[in-house]
């Protein structure tokens, strides 16, 4: 077990760090007029904010992501062997990513796996910024408060349905008993059903319908400070409407952009409803296989370490498109 | 001039298939929990029944599971709002340096994919809860770690909202406060807080529901429990029933319902204000008169 309780250590090694930068800080920038922590708060209400504080970020947040980080460099065993001498530091779990163990061979599966959920999500990404963009724009620019009251409404309704339900809602539309199956043999244009959960458009479209509103209201938020002056001047002196959007409007926005973008992207790459009730028999999407190991073959660490590269995965391809847009993190997220 | 109608008629066009999107799939649900046959089907209308609802309420599992959201919900808002609260008074205070180093950790649940939060959060606490017989006993339970592991993110939404409200302080009125003799305690409870209040209500109210609605988390979390979430999430892998359909209809009677409130209350608000200001107004042109009058 010792290796495991190392991770208690680290927390402290954090907190010791911010107390030498705040005391590093007190002392270059000497302000006598300053007040430390405790004096501006009183002692009592202090400590319970930093109590409170300090329970989150320890226990809620970095604690178990540390601990899934080391959980996933050992090997699966049964509890009574746990802390045994087999509970060895192994990389065993992320090898079987890449290596199928039984047999030796490319693990072909879960790579493949992986990199549909990463590009499908990425296709989802761009796919609902092309839907949600003009609303955006129009709720933005063109219509009126009261107007744009409604909408908001009409756009926050169906959200407070759940997740589950809006996929059940869009499978009963797409199955192949469905109404859009019903209206296409109807009509005749088809002659029998299609398959549109097996050939995952189910799973696409529910994904971008779970997404919508993650991306409308970034964009709303980024555009909505824009002069309108700006977009006038530039109608006036010329420019066609495709410019002034390429020119004008979306390097403004740019991050409710990227906002809106990284959003879309981390919840669909990491959707479990919409892949487990609209995929097709055949679709293996990541997060479901992590499900797998927990539920099915009862492997913790390997799906602690299939998990941790679909972190890892995610945070590389915010960094990169943070990097492509040259927008701050802390832009991105407000 | 033509140009410009055809342009509005293009925009109208798109809204229309937007929503058509966006309410569609919710419209065929809600038609076929009114429907006899017991796939859920919209077309053909065989019939008018209201069984489903009956089927619903009498269904054990979705009942047990409804109590445990709410459960699990009221404890979401008790940890995350005031640790919301604390972040937030910690955050404008702290040292311009440390902010970012902060602002990483405690924001990174938000970003985290929720499956992931999940999984560290039972691999953590059940070596964590296990240490003693007592905690493993009566701690290491599907509720008391979904509220742990919807907590780490609903308490960073939590500080984004509180935050937000906390930016426009102005620090004048707490220090006018302590010249007038108030102590610490009294500053926090009498000005701070009240001025916080709409943002302190609108962050409970977001705790609540993305509890209520959360499936990532919760599905690791729960353990052996049920949410109602989950318990869905079962009834739709077995299979399809219009009674799933009747409960999306009561959800969305609700939020209909509560969003109508909240456009009459908007409305009566704004009226209240116009008036206020007319009064005001008619109040300013009194004064004047008596001033000339005199």
């Amino acid at each position: 077990m010792s290796s495991r309780f190392l991770v208690f250590l680290l927390p402290f090694v954090v907190i010791a760090i911010f107390w030498a930068m705040a005391n590093r800080e007190a002392r270059l920038a000497h302000d006598p007029t300053h007040k430390s922590f405790f004096d501006r708060n009183g002692t009592a209400l202090g400590v319970v904010f930093i109590l409170l504080v300090a329970f989150w970020a320890l226990f809620l947040v970095t604690l178990p992501y540390l601990y899934m980080v080391v959980e996933s460099f050992h090997p699966k065993l049964p509890p009574a062997q746990r802390g045994g001498p087999a509970d060895v530091v192994t990389i065993a779990q992320y090898k079987s990513f890449f290596v199928t163990p039984s047999d030796g061979s490319w693990n072909t599966n879960h790579m493949g796996a992986f990199l549909f959920s990463i590009i499908a999500s990425a296709a989802v990404t761009a796919l609902n910024f092309a839907i949600c963009y003009p609303l955006a724009y129009y709720m933005a620019q063109a219509g009126t408060a009261q107007k744009v009251r409604l909408l908001m409404l009409a756009l926050i309704v169906p959200y407070w349905v759940n997740e589950i339900l809006r996929a059940f809602a869009l499978r009963l539309l797409l199955a192949s008993r469905g109404l859009i199956n019903q209206m296409l043999m109807g009509l005749g244009i088809t002659e029998g059903p299609i398959d549109f959960l097996g050939n995952n458009t189910g799973l696409y479209v529910g994904l971008s319908y779970a997404y919508l509103l993650v991306m409308v209201f970034p964009l709303y938020n980024a555009i909505e400070s824009l002069d309108k002056n700006q977009i006038e001047a530039a109608r006036d002196l010329g420019a066609p409407w495709w410019k002034i959007h390429r020119d004008v409007v979306m390097p403004y926005a740019k991050p409710g952009i990227a906002s809106g973008c990284t959003m879309v992207f981390m919840l669909s790459a990491g959707s479990l409803a919409a892949p487990q009730f609209l995929g097709g028999p055949r679709t293996l999407w990541f997060t479901s296989i992590v499900y797998d190991f927990f539920f099915q073959s009862f492997n913790w660490p390997r799906g602690a370490a299939y998990a941790f590269i679909l972190l890892a995965a995610c945070i590389a391809f915010v960094m990169l498109m943070l990097r492509l847009f040259r927008v701050s993190l802390g832009e991105t997220i407000k | 001039m033509n140009a410009k109608l055809v342009m509005r008629g293009m925009i109208g066009f798109y809204i229309f298939l937007f929503f058509l999107y966006l309410f569609g799939p919710l419209l065929v649900m809600s038609v076929t929990a009114f429907n006899t046959p017991n796939y859920p089907q919209a077309f053909p209308f065989e019939g008018f029944t209201l069984d489903w609802f009956q089927k619903l309420y009498n269904d054990r599992n979705m009942m047990e599971g409804l109590r445990n959201s709410f459960i699990i919900g009221f404890g979401v808002v008790a940890i995350s709002v005031p640790v919301g609260l604390a972040a937030a008074i910690i955050m404008s205070q702290i040292y311009h340096r440390a902010r970012g180093l902060f602002y990483l950790v405690t924001i990174s649940p938000v970003l985290t994919p929720g499956v992931i939060i999940g999984i560290s959060t039972v691999i953590f606490w059940k070596d964590a809860l296990s240490v003693t017989d007592f905690t493993k006993a009566y701690f290491y339970k599907g509720i008391v770690l979904s509220i742990f592991g919807q907590s780490s993110f609903v308490a960073a939404y939590c500080l984004l909202i509180i935050m937000a409200r906390l930016q426009r302080f102005d620090r004048a009125q707490e220090e006018a406060a302590l010249d007038l003799g108030a102590s610490y305690p009294q500053v926090f409870w009498h000005i701070l807080l009240p001025f916080l209040k709409p943002a302190l209500v609108s962050a409970s109210v977001i705790a609540f529901l993305s509890s209520f609605e959360n499936y990532n988390t919760t599905t690791f979390a729960i353990l052996a429990d049920k949410t109602l979430v989950t318990v869905l999430a079962g009834q739709v892998r077995q299979g399809t029933t219009p009674a799933l359909s009747a409960l999306a209809v009561i959800i969305i009677g609700i939020s209909l319902m509560g969003a109508i409130t909240y456009e009459v209350m908007k409305r009566r608000e704004e009226a209240n204000a116009e008036k206020a200001k007319e009064r005001a107004k008619i109040a300013e042109r009194g004064d004047v008169g008596v001033v000339g009058g005199g």
